[in-house]
């Protein structure tokens, strides 16, 4: 009986040039904070990486102030042909710093190197050479003749795709002309800051990409500030209702981009290895800490058995572990907090009467970890096919009809993406115009490209990042 | 069908294969069914029906899902131990028309002891070459572990009578064969006419009596994932020992999808049947690189359980020296030139 185990791979530590300390980025200088600086963690082991200054109001205006300044005498003026330069130049210069960025995003963040090195960072480059390209033809972008940028940008992003929801918001902002204010998470600063000294390589001019460290209170007083025009938010659904009632009636531009509950809908027909792996991505990648993760599998019941034994022989392989090892396929999960969340929410489950099933699976004695998780028996008027867990659990419900699916597919407050797996291609289409979700991927799962707009329905939001629809929301038209 | 279906009897099948394997193909009747599928080779339509029935592959998804198999980081330990694995499992293979007695008697010899520098490198699992030349490589591989393959059925095109095809397989295995590759005829699997396919591979079978047979798919030819997928179910309930890739003659040859989706297809069968076949790649693997993802593949995909030269098999002859060097990197921490390996 063969046994080949793989020896560990792990990526070095060094890679990630990590610092003790990491000042704020105003103004084009890196400065103390006038706030208590806080420490960030390693989730995989609980070990501090670094003491990370955080900024008050008094910083975030002087920030603010910094990005105006900037606004008026050099960005907002500057014709897009030069623009773009500099973006061009932030995306080569991640693309130099790659893997430092993969290697710094997995410590900080505790997914798999595998995935911050293929996915995360790759992608964060893309998205400066795509919003590169459209600095110096917004004319032509379907905005109306004459779009001007909106000013001061307020921008506030989450744990989990650090380094890319910066170059989400970032990107589409400096193309179009605006200058920014970002807040990174409070648990995963330390790639946004690297991300502020490369725009310093690039000479950006100071004051047009400012980023502040800290947690809710640095949030909402870049989001109330009254010198930004513009405030684009990614998190959850609780909190962009909080920032909806904070900047009502301010006459500031607003997107949200929030929580899902996205359905993955596997037909009959089906390519079921296929689709085994759209689930096992769906819900799985990035530990499910992903807003628009299929977090309910909707499976054709003739078939339900059949793809279930494969889904749970296919999660058997998956390897979970150091997220710095090559070879992890699930990493930690990004805090403490959620990791009660996870919890919580899974016990629930059981307590509701779903059959809960892990595969043998040993966890890391420290650092936060959940294995690999599947609920079946679960019904629509479960709260674990209700709220989201973001986390790596997976409610699995099965449907009768193309009209069942479709009706418990769009049965959630949620609207941000959704799956359909079948080989008919009318049935693709059939679904894809009834599914109320902003994305609605066809035999796929998870994929993301720069010029694919993004963005949800309902509670998960509004307005769109990615593509030509993204530089909407940052230009007044 | 051929073998025992109980899973207890295909391991023990495996654990002593020419011997067990003998007795279970004489106590059954060829051609037949593997009970968990009815009658569903019983006539042309229901084959049609059988086949046409299989889910279908997405090619974009197979795609991602061997490329991402292919990203894992084998190192150190796990990588010597596949390192000779690999070897274990190659079929050192001489199909050209200027082959002589003299080469293939220069192939055996290297597959017999392929390091002359290190007698402790394993032997290859097979020596694959033309019906004419087995005569010969048998008498080189006296005594040792080498089984002796045979390319038959007017390989590499299949384009003859079924009668000149049986002949040729009859002539390998009269001459000491172990093993027979054969060709399916793809002109015939393309233009829907499975059964003739079918019927072919179990004539085939037939002829090869205690031999195991190889079915080439010529997966190159075939063109889409689905008759890859059609392709492997039609072979191996037809009976056939392993599913191969490809014939070498024609590009492409082993890709990884389509490795994948044969790899599925072993799997799949042994979870309905109990009963394990090998899949054979062939063609276009010439790295140790290579070789250690595609192992990466068969474990990830069929299991640990196919990491063995019963029944996997990687069909090549450059590829060999490259794993021979990797594995004496392995150990003395340097790289040593081509010259320190010897030409095939």
């Amino acid at each position: 009986m063969p046994t080949w185990d793989y020896a560990p791979a792990p990526e070095s530590r060094e890679t990630a040039r990590l610092r003790e300390s990491y000042q704020m980025f105003v103004d084009g200088k890196f400065v103390d904070g006038s706030g208590t600086a806080f420490k960030t963690i390693n989730p995989a082991d609980e070990a501090v990486l670094a003491e990370v200054a955080e900024a008050n109001q008094s910083d975030v205006d002087t920030a603010v102030a910094a990005a105006r300044r900037a606004f008026d005498r050099t960005w907002g003026r500057m014709p897009g042909r030069e623009r773009s330069k500099y973006l061009f130049r932030i995306a080569r210069l991640i693309q130099e710093r790659a893997r430092e960025l993969a290697v710094l995003e997995s410590l900080d963040n505790g997914k798999p190197i595998k995935e911050s090195r293929d996915v995360d960072v790759p992608l964060a480059a893309a998205h400066f050479f795509y919003y590169a390209g459209w600095a110096d033809k917004l004319e032509y972008a379907g905005l109306g003749p004459n779009p001007r940028p909106l000013g001061v940008a307020g921008q506030v992003i989450p744990w989990n795709f650090p380094l890319l929801m910066a170059a989400w918001k970032l990107a589409p902002a400096l193309a179009a002309g605006n200058t920014c204010v970002l807040k990174p998470a409070e648990t995963t600063p330390l790639t946004a800051l690297v991300l502020a000294e490369i725009c310093q390589q690039a000479d950006l001019p100071p004051g047009v990409v400012n980023v502040l460290p800290g947690a809710g209170a640095t949030g909402a007083a870049v989001v109330g500030h009254p010198a930004v025009d513009k405030v684009a938010f990614t998190g959850s659904t609780d909190v962009g209702k909080e920032i909806q009632r904070q900047i009502a009636g301010t006459g500031k531009k607003l997107t949200l981009e929030l929580g899902g509950k996205a359905a993955n809908i596997v037909f009959e027909d089906a390519p079921l290895d296929q689709a085994v792996e759209g689930i096992v991505n769906g819900i799985f990648f990035n530990q499910g800490h992903v807003c628009c993760a299929g977090s309910r599998l909707l499976v054709q019941e003739s078939i339900a058995d059949e793809l279930l034994e494969s889904l749970k022989r296919r999660l058997a392989t998956l390897r979970l572990g150091d997220p710095l090892d090559k070879n992890t396929d699930i990493g930690a999960i990004n805090s403490a907090v959620q990791l009660a969340k996870i919890r919580e929410l899974s016990g629930i489950g059981e307590a509701e009467g779903a059959q809960r099933w892990s595969p043998p699976c040993a966890l890391p004695d420290r650092g936060f970890w959940f294995p690999p998780t599947l609920f079946t028996g679960v019904s629509q008027a479960h709260r674990i096919a209700r709220e989201e867990i973001f986390g790596p659990v997976l409610s699995v419900l099965t449907f009768r009809t193309p009209d069942e699916a479709l009706a418990k597919a769009n049965n959630t407050p949620y609207g941000l993406s959704a799956g359909i797996w079948t080989e008919k291609g009318s049935r693709i289409l059939w679904m894809a115009n009834r599914l109320r979700a902003g994305v609605i991927w066809a035999n796929t799962f998870n994929r993301f490209d720069p010029a694919a707009p993004f963005g949800g329905y309902q509670e998960s939001g509004f307005g769109r990042e990615g593509g030509r629809h993204g530089l909407e929301a940052y230009v007044a038209h | 069908m051929h073998r025992s279906l109980s899973t207890d009897s295909a391991i023990h099948a495996e654990a002593c294969r020419v011997d067990s394997s003998d007795v279970t193909r004489s106590s059954t009747v060829l051609g037949t069914q593997p009970r968990e599928f009815g009658d569903a080779a019983a006539d042309a339509t229901s084959l049609r029906r059988f086949l046409h029935g299989l889910p279908g592959v997405d090619e974009v998804g197979a795609q991602a899902r061997a490329a991402g198999l292919f990203t894992r980081s084998i190192k150190k330990a796990s990588k010597v131990w596949a390192l000779e694995a690999a070897i274990g499992m190659v079929d050192l293979t001489t199909l050209e028309g200027a082959d002589t007695a003299g080469k293939v008697a220069g192939l055996c010899a290297k597959a017999r002891q392929p390091d002359p520098a290190d007698p402790s490198c394993p032997p290859v699992a097979a020596v694959c070459v033309y019906p004419d030349l087995v005569a010969g490589a048998r008498s080189h591989l006296v005594g040792s572990s080498v089984v002796v393959a045979s390319v038959a059925t007017a390989f590499p095109s299949g384009r003859a009578s079924l009668r000149t095809k049986l002949a040729d397989v009859a002539d390998a295995v009269e001459a000491g064969a172990d093993e027979i590759d054969m060709v399916i005829d793809r002109g015939a699997f393309l233009s829907g006419h499975y059964k003739t396919v079918y019927d072919e591979i179990v004539a085939v079978k037939e002829a090869c009596g205690p031999a195991h047979l190889k079915v080439i798919l010529e997966t190159g030819e075939l063109s889409t994932l689905d008759n890859v997928r059609r392709a492997s179910w039609l072979a191996l309930l037809a009976g056939g020992d392993f599913i191969k890739t490809s014939t070498g003659k024609v590009t492409p040859a082993a890709t990884p999808p389509v490795a994948l989706v044969m790899l599925e297809a072993v799997r799949d069968f042994a979870a309905a049947t109990g009963d394990r076949r090998g899949v054979k790649l062939a063609g276009g693997i010439r790295t140790a690189k290579d070789a250690i993802r595609y192992l990466v593949l068969v474990k990830e995909t069929a299991g640990e359980d196919w990491l063995t030269s019963d029944l996997f098999r990687i069909g090549a002859s450059s590829l060999v020296n490259d794993l021979l060097m990797q594995r004496t990197k392995e150990q003395t921490g340097v790289y040593s030139g081509n010259d320190y390996f010897s030409v095939d």
